[in-house]
C-alpha cells in the first residue's frame, strides 16, 4: 500500500518539476531583459543624485524620503508630497475609468465575435486588431483630427446647422478618455475572446429552459464562466493604462502630469534619478500588492470549478 | 506544427540579416530628430566615400544619460551649448580642435570663442535659435514682444495659448520677466516665479510641442516657441508673427561634437569641417529653419529666409537676449520643485 | 421546444460591437485619407496627391526604421508567444504548489513598472554588456521587447487555458497518448485560438513601444515609433500618415494570406 503512496506523491514532484521547466524559458528572459536589471533600479534608489543627472554611489535615504514627505520650496515646512499624491491619483482614476470603459465596450464586442461562425470568427478577430498595426502616435494623432474644433465632428454638425460654435472637444477629460480606451480596447477583447469561445452554449440554453431571463443568463452564467479573460483584460488595460502618458498628454493638452510624466522627470530634466528610481519601485510595489489581492480572490473561484 | 518550425526559421533568418554590413567608412550621427538634411548628408556620403546613419534623440538628457553608460557606438553629438560644459568635464567629447581646422575662418567672430567651448577645441555650431513668443496677429493687436503674452494673457488670447513644456525654457522666461537673471537661486524671485506661472496656467489652454500645426489651425492664437518654428507658421500664415520679449530671452545653439570613445575619428573631423563650409551649413539652414554659425552662409540659404525676421535678430533687441547656460545642481532642483508644482 | 431567438442573443450587444468597429475604423480612415493631402497640414484637405507617399520612399530613415520595427517584432512575438505557452501551461490548472504566485507576478512584473524605469534600469545594464562583448546588434533590442511582450502574450493563452475541459486531455492520455502527442494533437489545437490572440497582441505591442526602445537602441537603431519621437518636436507632416497607410496596407495583406492558408488547415 505503501508503494501506491510513494508512486501518487512522486508523480506529483514529478508534475511541479515539469511545471518548473515548463515555465523555466520565459523567467530566464524576464529575468535577463525585464526584472533583473529592475535591481539596479533599486539600487539606484538609495543613492545619491549626481549633478547633472545619473547618480553619484553615495547612500542616501532622500530617494525615498522624498516619495512620500516634501519640505515646502519657500518655508521648508516638512509635509505630505501633495503633488505625488495628486498625480498618483489621477493616474489611478483615469486607468480605473479606461478599464470600466474598455470592458463596457469590449464585453459585447468580444462577445460578438466569439459568437459568429467558425469560419468567419478568425477573420473578426484580425479586423479588430488591424486598427492596432498603424503607430500609437499616428492613431492618436488620428482621433485629434476628429475631434478638434476644426476637424470632422464639428465640421459635419456646423454643416448640418446643429451648432452654431465649434463644440471644444480636444483638451477636455472626455478626449484623454476617448484616446485612452481606444488605444487600449484590443487589450481588452483579446482576452476576453480567448475564454468566451470556448463557452459552452448548452449551460446557456440550460438557464433559458429555466426560464430566465437574457439579462439573467448574462449575469449569473455568462460572467462567472468568462471571468479569466476579464481578469486577464482588466489587467492588461489597468497597469499599463496607470504609466500612460503619451495619450493624455496629445488629446489632454498636457497641462497635467501623469504617473509616468513624473518619474520620467526625474530621469529627464529633473535630474534626480534617486527619486525617479524610489518612485518607480513604490508604484511597482502597489500594483503587485493589488495585482495578487485580486487575482487570489478573483481567480481562485475559477480553477475550482475544473479539476 | 510545420508552420511552427518554418516561422522559427523565418525568424532566425531574419535574427542573421540583423548584423550589419560593414561599408567602407563609416560615420554614426546622434541627432536631434528632424535636423539634418538628406541633400547634405548625400554629399558629403559622395564626397568623402562615408555611410552616414543618423540616430535620434528627443533631448539633450536623454542624449546625455546613453552616451555616459558607453557602448553606444555613436561618433558625434549635437547637444546644446548649455550642457556642452557638462559633457566636457565628464571627459565625453574628444578635443578635436575645430578651431584649428580649414574651414574654421568662416565661424561668424562672434561665435569664434564661446564660453561654452573656449577657442573651440571641441565643437562646430549647428544650428542656433531663440525662444520667444509666436502670435496670431489676427486675434490680438497689441504687443507681441513680452511675456505677458503667456503670465498675464491679454483677454483675447485667454483660453487659446499654448506652452511648449520645455521646463528650462518656461522657467527662464518667467525668471526674466520677474526681473531675475537666469539660473538664479534667489528664494524671492523663485517664489514670485512660483505664483506667476500657477496664475498664469488658468489662461493656457494646453502645454505641447504641436505649436506649427496648431497655430496653423486655429487650435492655438499664441504660444512661446523658437523662432525657426515661428518661422515656418509665418510661411503658411503671415498674420502670425514671432516676438522678442523685451523683458529677456535665451539664446541657444546646438554644436556638433566628436564622442571620445568614436570608432570612426577621422571621418568625425571631416565631417566637422563640412559643416564650417557656408554651402554645406546653408544647405543645412534650408532644411531646419534656424541660423547656423557660420558667416556667408545665408547666400545658400532658400530665399525666404534671408531677411527673415525670426532668423535676424532686429537691432533693437540685440542685447537683451540671454545665452543659454547650464544651471547649478541647487537651482536645477528648485526649478524642478516648482515645475512640478505647476503641473500637479 | 423551438425557440424564437437564438440563445446566443444577448440585447444590445451586436449594436455596441457594430458601433465599436466603425469607431475603430473612423480614425484609420482620416489617416488614410489625409495620406493623400496635397497640402501638407493635417488640418485641411487640399487635394489628392501621391507626393507623401513618394516622399516615405525616398526617405531612407523611414524606410530603414519601418523595416527594423516590423523585424524586432517578429522575431519578439514569436519568441514571447512560445515561452509565454510554456508558462501558462506551467501556471494552469493546478492545484496552487509553492512558488505559483510568485512565478504569476514575475511573469506578470514587466506589465507593472513605468516603461522608463525598465528603459534606464536596461541603458545601464546592456551598456555594459556592450563594452565588455563589444556585440551591439539588434540583439538588445529583441531580448528587451521580447521580455516585455511576454506578459501580453501570457494573459489571453492563461484565460484560455484556464476554461479548458481538463478531460478531454485525459482520455487522451487513456488512449496511450505520451504527453508530448497528447499535447500536439488535443492541448495545442484547442488552446490555438489563445496562442494567436496572445501572439497578435505581442506583435502589437512590439511595434508600438517607443521608450525602452529609445534608451536601448544602439547607432543605426531608430525603429519607427523612436523616429516618429523625433519627428514631433519639429512637424508632423502627412509622410508619417503615408507610412501608416503602407504598414496598414501591408498587414491587410498579411492577414488575407493568413486567412487563406487557414481555410485548409481545418
Amino acid at each position: 500500500m505503501t508503494d501506491a503512496v510513494a508512486t501518487v506523491e512522486t508523480e506529483k514532484t514529478r508534475d511541479i518539476r515539469k511545471r518548473w521547466l515548463l515555465s523555466l524559458p520565459a523567467l530566464l528572459i524576464i529575468l535577463a531583459a525585464a526584472s533583473g536589471p529592475l535591481l539596479i533600479v533599486v539600487a539606484y534608489s538609495f543613492l545619491t543624485p549626481g549633478p547633472y543627472g545619473d547618480v553619484v554611489w553615495q547612500p542616501s535615504l532622500d530617494g525615498w524620503i522624498n516619495v512620500f514627505l516634501e519640505k515646502d520650496i519657500f518655508d521648508d515646512t516638512l509635509s505630505l508630497a501633495s503633488a505625488h499624491i495628486s498625480i498618483f491619483v489621477r493616474s489611478v482614476v483615469l486607468s480605473l475609468v479606461t478599464t470600466v470603459l474598455t470592458l463596457a465596450i469590449g464585453f459585447p464586442t468580444a462577445y460578438f465575435i466569439a459568437t459568429r461562425r467558425e469560419t468567419t470568427r478568425e477573420l473578426w478577430l484580425l479586423l479588430i486588431t488591424i486598427p492596432f498595426w498603424t503607430n500609437l502616435l499616428i492613431r492618436t494623432f488620428a482621433i485629434l483630427e476628429i475631434i478638434r474644433n476644426e476637424g470632422l465632428i464639428n465640421g459635419l454638425l456646423l454643416r448640418a446647422g446643429l451648432i452654431a460654435k465649434p463644440l471644444q472637444m480636444l483638451f477636455t477629460d472626455g478626449a484623454i478618455l476617448t484616446g485612452m480606451v481606444y488605444v487600449y480596447l484590443p487589450l481588452m477583447v483579446l482576452p476576453l475572446y480567448a475564454s468566451m469561445e470556448k463557452l459552452d452554449f448548452r449551460l446557456v440554453e440550460a438557464g433559458y429552459d429555466l426560464y430566465a431571463t437574457p439579462f439573467k443568463v448574462l449575469r449569473r452564467i455568462i460572467i462567472p464562466l468568462v471571468k479569466p479573460g476579464i481578469i486577464a483584460g482588466s489587467i492588461l488595460v489597468f497597469i499599463p493604462a496607470l504609466g500612460a502618458y503619451v495619450t493624455p498628454s496629445i488629446l489632454g493638452g498636457g497641462k497635467n502630469l501623469m504617473l509616468g510624466n513624473l518619474i520620467e522627470l526625474q530621469f529627464g530634466q529633473g535630474r534626480n534619478w534617486p527619486l525617479g528610481s524610489a518612485l518607480s519601485i513604490a508604484l511597482m510595489l502597489i500594483v503587485m500588492v493589488a495585482l495578487l489581492f485580486y487575482v487570489r480572490n478573483a481567480g481562485s473561484q475559477g480553477s475550482r470549478q475544473h479539476g | 506544427m510545420k508552420r511552427m518550425t518554418s516561422t522559427i526559421a523565418l525568424a532566425a533568418a531574419l535574427l542573421a540579416s540583423a548584423s550589419f554590413a560593414h561599408a567602407e567608412g563609416e560615420l554614426n550621427i546622434y541627432n536631434w530628430g528632424n535636423y539634418t538634411s538628406p541633400e547634405m548628408i548625400k554629399k558629403f556620403e559622395d564626397t568623402y566615400k562615408v555611410k552616414v546613419t543618423i540616430t535620434d534623440y528627443d533631448s539633450n538628457d536623454t542624449a546625455l544619460a546613453k552616451v555616459r553608460q558607453g557602448g553606444s557606438g555613436f561618433d558625434m553629438v549635437v547637444p546644446s551649448q548649455n550642457y556642452i560644459p557638462i559633457w566636457i568635464s565628464e571627459g565625453l567629447l574628444l578635443e578635436t580642435d575645430p578651431g584649428k581646422m580649414e574651414n574654421f575662418k568662416n565661424v561668424a567672430k562672434e561665435w569664434a570663442n564661446p564660453d561654452f567651448d573656449p577657442g573651440r577645441k571641441y565643437t562646430v555650431p549647428w544650428a542656433m535659435g531663440i525662444v520667444g513668443t509666436v502670435v496670431n496677429t489676427d486675434v490680438y493687436k497689441g504687443d507681441i514682444n513680452t511675456w505677458g503674452i503667456i503670465f498675464d494673457t491679454p483677454d483675447e488670447l485667454k483660453g487659446k495659448v499654448n506652452v511648449v513644456p520645455e521646463m528650462t525654457d518656461v522657467i527662464d522666461a518667467a525668471v526674466l520677466y520677474n526681473g531675475g537673471k537666469k539660473c538664479t537661486g534667489d528664494l524671492a524671485i523663485l517664489k514670485k516665479v512660483r505664483d506667476t506661472l500657477v496664475k498664469a496656467k488658468p489662461n493656457w489652454v494646453a502645454m505641447e510641442y504641436g505649436t506649427i500645426e496648431k497655430m496653423g489651425s486655429g487650435d492655438f492664437a499664441a504660444s512661446s516657441d523658437w523662432n525657426g518654428s515661428a518661422f515656418r507658421q509665418r510661411l503658411k500664415n503671415p498674420a502670425i508673427k514671432f516676438g522678442y520679449p523685451k523683458e529677456g530671452f535665451v539664446d541657444w545653439s546646438d554644436n556638433l561634437s566628436v564622442l571620445k570613445d568614436a570608432k570612426n575619428v577621422e571621418n568625425a573631423k571631416l565631417f566637422q569641417n563640412f559643416m564650417m563650409d557656408p554651402e554645406n551649413a546653408g544647405m543645412n539652414s534650408g532644411f531646419h529653419r534656424y541660423a547656423n554659425g557660420i558667416a556667408g552662409s545665408d547666400k545658400f540659404m532658400p530665399a525666404d529666409m534671408k531677411g527673415a525676421p525670426e532668423i535676424n535678430v532686429p537691432a533693437e533687441f540685440a542685447s537683451v537676449g540671454v545665452p543659454s547656460m547650464t544651471c547649478p545642481p541647487d537651482v536645477q532642483a528648485l526649478y524642478t520643485k516648482i515645475w512640478t508644482e505647476l503641473q500637479k | 421546444m423551438a425557440r424564437s431567438f437564438s440563445v446566443r442573443r444577448q440585447r444590445g450587444f451586436t449594436t455596441i460591437a457594430m458601433v465599436c468597429f466603425a469607431a475603430l475604423y473612423l480614425p484609420i480612415a482620416v489617416l488614410v485619407f489625409y495620406s493623400f493631402n496635397a497640402g501638407e497640414s493635417l488640418a485641411s484637405f487640399d487635394g489628392m496627391s501621391l507626393r507623401w507617399f513618394e516622399k516615405a520612399f525616398q526617405n531612407q530613415q523611414v524606410i530603414d526604421a519601418s523595416l527594423r520595427s516590423l523585424q524586432i517584432a517578429s522575431i519578439a512575438a514569436v519568441i514571447a508567444t512560445i515561452a509565454a505557452t510554456m508558462a501558462a501551461l506551467a501556471t494552469t490548472r493546478t492545484e496552487p504548489y509553492r512558488g505559483l504566485t510568485m512565478k504569476y507576478a514575475f511573469i506578470n512584473q514587466p506589465l507593472m513598472i513605468p516603461e522608463i524605469v525598465t528603459a534606464v534600469a536596461l541603458l545601464i545594464f546592456f551598456a555594459r554588456i556592450k563594452i565588455w562583448t563589444g556585440y551591439s546588434g539588434l540583439g538588445y533590442l529583441v531580448a528587451a521587447h521580447t521580455a516585455f511582450c511576454i506578459p501580453f502574450a501570457y494573459l489571453p493563452i492563461r484565460a484560455r487555458l484556464e476554461n479548458m475541459d481538463l478531460t478531454l486531455e485525459k482520455a487522451a492520455a487513456d488512449l496511450y497518448a505520451t504527453p508530448w502527442n497528447a499535447f500536439r494533437y488535443v492541448t495545442l489545437p484547442l488552446l490555438w485560438p489563445g496562442i494567436l490572440a496572445g501572439f497578435m497582441l505581442a506583435f502589437v505591442i512590439s511595434l508600438d513601444d517607443v521608450v525602452i526602445t529609445e534608451f536601448v537602441k544602439s547607432a543605426g537603431q531608430d525603429t519607427l515609433p523612436t523616429y516618429m519621437l523625433g519627428q514631433i518636436r519639429r512637424s508632423i507632416t502627412p509622410e508619417m500618415n503615408a507610412i501608416s497607410t503602407l504598414f496598414l496596407g501591408l498587414s491587410i495583406c498579411v492577414v488575407i494570406v493568413f486567412f487563406v492558408v487557414n481555410r485548409n488547415r481545418a
